[in-house]
C-alpha cells in the first residue's frame, strides 16, 4: 500500500493549471526553512558552546579568548550555584507533582457531562492564557497580607498574625522556604490545566467497552482507575510530566515578577542567576553560556529518562 | 543523498569555523592597552581609563558639518525636560538634539551591547553613576577633564555630584560626564500625621519629644513605631527591599553611611570595612525598621512600591529617591498631596549625614566622530550655563549647579527641592568600577536573606558580603591575590 509522494503529484484534472516540480518545492520551501532553522537555531546553539569555552563578554570590546574547560569547573566547584540547581529541583518537583495532581483531578471532574461543564472548562483554561509576568503581579497583589484575599480564605484576619508569603515569614517570625511554596502554588494554578487539557485528551479516547466489561466483571471503581484509567492515560500523561518538567527548570519570568528571586536567594532558580550572569550588568558570556549548556544538559538528561519510561510503558523499551 | 545535504552542511561548518575564530567586531591589536583615536574611533582594551585626545568645543558652537544631536537616556519625565533643553538648543544654534529614550529595564542592556559594537548611534550618553568605571576603562566616553577644567564647568557643581557622576578613579581628578541629573535618597511624609494635635501629644508623652520631622536615625525608628498600628492599617515607614537589581543595597547604604561605615578602604579591600561594627550596627537598624513598622506586602520594594504604599495612605514616611517625589506633590495621583512634606536623611549616632545616591551624568560616547565629539562638547558647554541650569531645573530636572541649588526660586519651585538641595551636599554612591555588578550580587543576595528573610544575624550577612566580594575583586585583579 505504499505509495511515493511522485503518485500524487501528476496532472491534475484542471489541466490548465501549472504545478510545481518537486525540485522547485524544494528549492522554495525546503531550503528557506533549513536556512532559517542553521541561521536562528543551529548557528547559536555551537557558538554558545564555543563560547561556553572562553572568558567571553559581550560588552568588553575584546575577542572572546580560549580557556576550555575553566568555566565548566567553576560552575561545578560553585557552591552557590549547587544551591540553586538544588532549589531548581526541589521547585520542579512540588510544581510538576502538583500539576499532576491538580490537573489529573479537574480532567477526571469534567470528562463527567453535566451542565455548564463546557463553560467550567473554559474558565480553568484561563490562567495558562495569561502572562507569567502579570501572572506574578496579580499574585503578588493577592499575598498581600494586608489586602490579598489569599490570606482571608486562609481564615486569617490579622495581618500582623498571617502568612508574608512572599518575605517567607509567618507573623514576622522567618519560615524558610514559604516564599518557595507561594510560587508553586502560582505555577501550579496556571499550569495545571495545562496537564488537565492532555489528560482529558487521553480520557475521552478510552473505549467504554473497557469499563462496561469491567463493571460486568463488578471490579471497582478504584481497580477501573488503577488498571484502565491511568494505563491509557499514561503516555499523555508522561508527556505532560515532560513539557512542565522542563518549563520548570526553564521556568524566569514568575519568579521574577514575584520575587526577584528573594528573600535572600530562596527562590533563586537556575535560569535566574543565568540571567544575571549573561545581562544585569555582568555580562560574563562564555560563563553563562557554560551554565546555559549544563542547564540544557540537565534538560536533557531528564527528558531521555522520561522518554525512556514512556517507551517502556508503550511497550517499545 | 549526501548532495541532497552539502549544501546545508557546508553551511553549519562554515558558521562553526567562523564561529570560533575571533570575534568579526573587535580585534585589539595587542593586549597592551591602547588609546582609541578621535579621527578614526577605535576599540580600546579594557585595562585601564583611556584617554581620548579632547577636541576643544569653539565659538560659535557646531560648525555646520554637524546639523544635529542625539542623546541616549532612560525613559522617564527628565528626558522629556531634557528634550525640551534640547529644543531651546536648536532655537539658538539650529542643531537638533534628540533624546532616545530606552525603557529601564532595557537602558543598560541596549546601551552596552551597542558600545560593545562600536556604535555610533548616538553621540551621547545620560548613564548612570555606577556605568562610569565601564565607560572610562573600556573606552566609551571620551575624557572630558580638560574640556570641564578649561571652561571652568568642574567648578560650577557641587563636589559630590563632580566626584560621583563625573570622576574616575575616586580622587584621580579625571571626568568623563558633566554632572546632569542629581539624583538621592531622601523622604516623604505625611504632615497632617506629624501635626495632628492628639498625635503630637500622644508622640510626646511616649517618647519624651516633640513629634517633628526626625533629625537622626534613631528618632526616625521612634516616629514609625508610633505610627505603625497593630492592625496594620498604617505603618511607619515604607523602604527599599527589593532583591531583582540593586534597590535593598541603596536603601541600607542610606543609614550604612550615617552610621559612618563604607563599602571600601581607599586600596579597594573590604574584609573589616563591609563588616565593621558601624556597618553591622546600620544593618541590624535597618533589619529592625523593616520587622517593626514596613507595610505589609513590601518585601520586594522600589520606588514604585514605596511609593504606591504612601499614595495608599498606608505609610507615614517613605524611602524615595527624590526623582519618583513629583507623583507624590501632584494631587492627580496622590490624595495627600496637599498635606506631604519632605525631608532629607537624618543623622547617624555620630552626626554623620550621608545619602544613597542616583542620578545620571552626561558623557560624551567615543566612537563618533572628532566633528560629533566637538558638537557635543559644545551642547555641553552650553548645557553647563548657569542660565540654562537654572532652566533645566525650572523644567524639573534636578540640576547640579551649586549656584542654582541655592537660589530662592529653585528652592520654592517645588516643596521636595530645599531637601533636594540639602541632599545634594552629603551624597556617597556605592561602587562604580566595571566590577560592581559582581559586588551588587552578594549584597543584594545577604541584605535581602537578613532584612526580608530574617535569616541568620547582621554579622553573618556582612561577613558574607564581605567574602564574596573579596573573591571578586580578587577574580577581576581589583585587588592582588595573596
Amino acid at each position: 500500500m505504499s505509495a511515493r509522494v511522485s503518485d500524487y503529484v501528476g496532472p491534475h484534472p484542471k489541466a490548465h493549471q501549472r504545478h510545481l516540480s518537486n525540485r522547485a518545492i524544494v528549492n522554495l520551501f525546503i531550503w528557506p526553512t533549513l536556512l532559517l532553522l542553521i541561521l536562528m537555531n543551529v548557528f547559536p546553539l555551537f557558538y554558545s558552546l564555543y563560547l561556553g569555552f572562553t572568558n567571553y563578554s559581550a560588552i568588553a570590546q575584546k575577542a572572546p579568548v580560549w580557556i576550555a574547560f575553566q568555566n565548566f569547573s567553576k560552575i561545578l566547584n560553585d557552591k552557590n550555584l549547587w544551591q540553586y540547581f538544588a532549589t531548581t529541583g526541589r521547585y520542579a518537583l512540588l510544581s510538576v507533582s502538583l500539576q499532576v495532581l491538580v490537573g489529573f483531578s479537574l480532567a477526571m471532574l469534567v470528562r463527567e457531562k453535566f451542565k455548564g461543564n463546557g463553560i467550567l472548562t473554559t474558565l480553568i483554561l484561563i490562567p495558562m492564557m495569561i502572562s507569567p509576568v502579570v501572572v506574578g503581579l496579580f499574585w503578588k497583589l493577592m499575598y498581600n497580607p494586608t489586602f490579598g484575599f489569599f490570606n482571608a480564605l486562609l481564615g486569617f484576619s490579622d495581618p500582623s498574625r498571617s502568612p508574608d508569603w512572599l518575605a517567607s515569614r509567618i507573623a514576622g517570625q522567618p519560615m524558610p522556604g514559604l516564599a518557595l511554596i507561594a510560587v508553586v502554588i502560582v505555577d501550579v494554578w496556571m499550569w495545571a490545566p495545562f496537564v488537565m487539557l492532555l489528560v482529558l485528551s487521553g480520557l475521552k479516547a478510552i473505549p467504554d467497552y473497557l469499563y462496561e466489561a469491567a463493571a460486568v466483571d463488578r471490579a471497582s471503581s478504584w481497580f477501573q482507575f488503577w488498571r484502565i484509567t491511568l494505563p491509557q492515560v499514561a503516555p499523555l500523561l508522561l508527556i505532560a510530566i515532560l513539557f512542565r518538567t522542563i518549563e520548570a527548570f526553564k521556568s524566569f519570568d514568575l519568579v521574577m515578577g514575584m520575587t526577584g528571586g528573594g528573600p535572600g536567594v530562596q527562590t533563586e532558580l537556575i535560569s535566574v542567576d543565568l540571567y544575571r550572569i549573561a545581562f544585569l550588568g555582568q555580562f560574563r558570556t562564555g560563563y553563562g553560556s557554560a551554565l546555559a549548556y549544563i542547564i540544557l544538559i540537565i534538560i536533557i538528561a531528564i527528558s531521555n529518562l522520561y522518554i525512556k519510561y514512556l517507551n517502556k510503558s508503550k511497550g517499545e523499551g | 543523498m549526501f548532495k541532497k545535504y552539502a549544501f546545508a552542511i557546508t553551511i553549519i561548518v562554515a558558521m562553526v569555523l567562523t564561529a570560533c575564530g575571533p570575534a568579526a567586531t573587535s580585534q585589539p591589536p595587542s593586549v597592551e592597552p591602547t588609546k582609541p583615536s578621535v579621527v578614526e574611533p577605535t576599540k580600546p582594551a579594557a585595562v585601564v581609563p583611556t584617554t581620548p585626545p579632547v577636541v576643544e568645543p569653539t565659538t560659535p558652537p557646531a560648525g555646520p558639518a554637524v546639523k544635529d544631536l542625539t542623546i541616549l537616556w532612560a525613559q522617564w519625565s527628565p528626558a522629556d525636560y531634557l528634550q525640551q533643553i534640547g529644543a531651546l538648543y536648536e532655537q539658538e544654534t539650529g542643531v537638533k538634539v534628540t533624546v532616545v529614550q530606552e525603557p529601564w529595564g532595557s537602558f543598560g542592556d541596549r546601551f552596552n551591547v551597542a558600545m560593545a559594537a562600536a556604535g555610533t548611534e548616538w553621540d551621547m550618553v545620560v548613564g548612570d553613576s555606577q556605568w562610569i568605571g565601564q565607560g572610562a576603562t573600556a573606552g566609551y566616553y571620551v575624557d572630558l577633564t580638560d574640556f570641564m577644567k578649561s571652561n571652568g564647568i568642574d567648578k560650577s557643581v557641587t563636589p559630590a555630584t563632580l566626584q560621583y557622576y563625573g570622576e574616575y578613579p575616586a580622587g584621580s581628578g579625571k571626568y568623563y560626564g558633566f554632572p546632569t541629573e542629581g539624583d538621592a535618597d531622601g523622604w516623604a511624609y505625611r504632615k497632617d500625621l506629624f501635626e495632628d494635635p492628639a498625635n503630637m501629644a500622644a508622640f510626646k508623652s511616649q517618647y519624651g519629644y516633640d513629634l517633628a520631622v526626625p533629625t537622626t536615625w534613631a528618632q526616625l525608628m521612634d516616629i514609625a513605631k508610633f505610627f505603625t498600628k497593630a492592625d496594620k492599617s498604617m505603618n511607619g515607614v515604607a523602604i527599599y527591599t527589593q532583591k531583582d537589581y540593586d534597590a535593598i543595597t541603596m536603601g541600607f547604604e542610606n543609614v550604612m553611611f550615617s552610621y559612618g561605615a563604607k563599602w571600601q578602604n581607599p586600596d579597594n579591600t573590604v574584609e573589616g570595612v563591609v563588616n565593621s561594627q558601624a556597618s553591622i550596627d546600620a544593618l541590624q537598624y535597618y533589619r529592625d525598621l523593616y520587622d517593626c513598622c514596613q507595610a505589609p506586602g513590601l518585601n520586594n520594594a522600589f520606588y514604585t512600591e514605596t511609593n504606591d504604599a504612601f499614595i495608599g495612605g498606608q505609610v507615614a514616611m517613605t524611602m524615595n529617591y527624590f526623582a519618583f517625589f513629583p507623583a507624590l506633590a501632584n494631587p492627580s495621583t496622590n490624595p495627600y498631596a496637599n498635606v506631604t512634606g519632605f525631608f532629607a536623611n537624618p543623622a547617624g549616632p555620630t552626626g554623620i549625614r550621608k545619602a544613597a545616591l542616583g542620578g545620571q551624568g552626561l558623557s560624551v560616547i567615543s566612537f563618533v566622530s572628532p566633528e560629533r565629539q566637538k558638537a557635543s562638547l559644545d551642547f555641553i558647554k552650553w548645557f553647563a550655563q548657569e542660565d540654562i541650569q537654572a532652566k533645566w531645573a525650572a523644567l524639573g530636572g534636578y540640576t547640579c549647579n551649586a549656584n542654582v541649588l541655592k537660589t530662592d526660586a529653585f528652592m520654592k519651585a517645588t516643596p521636595y527641592n530645599p531637601a533636594f538641595s540639602e541632599t545634594m551636599t552629603f551624597v556617597m554612591d556605592f561602587w562604580n568600577i566595571p566590577t560592581y555588578a559582581a559586588l551588587l550580587t552578594p549584597s543584594q543576595n545577604y541584605l535581602s536573606a537578613f532584612v526580608v528573610g530574617g535569616e541568620g544575624t547582621a554579622k553573618e550577612a556582612l561577613d558574607n558580603i564581605a567574602a564574596e566580594q573579596t573573591a571578586a575583586l580578587k577574580s577581576d585583579g581589583v585587588i592582588a591575590s595573596p
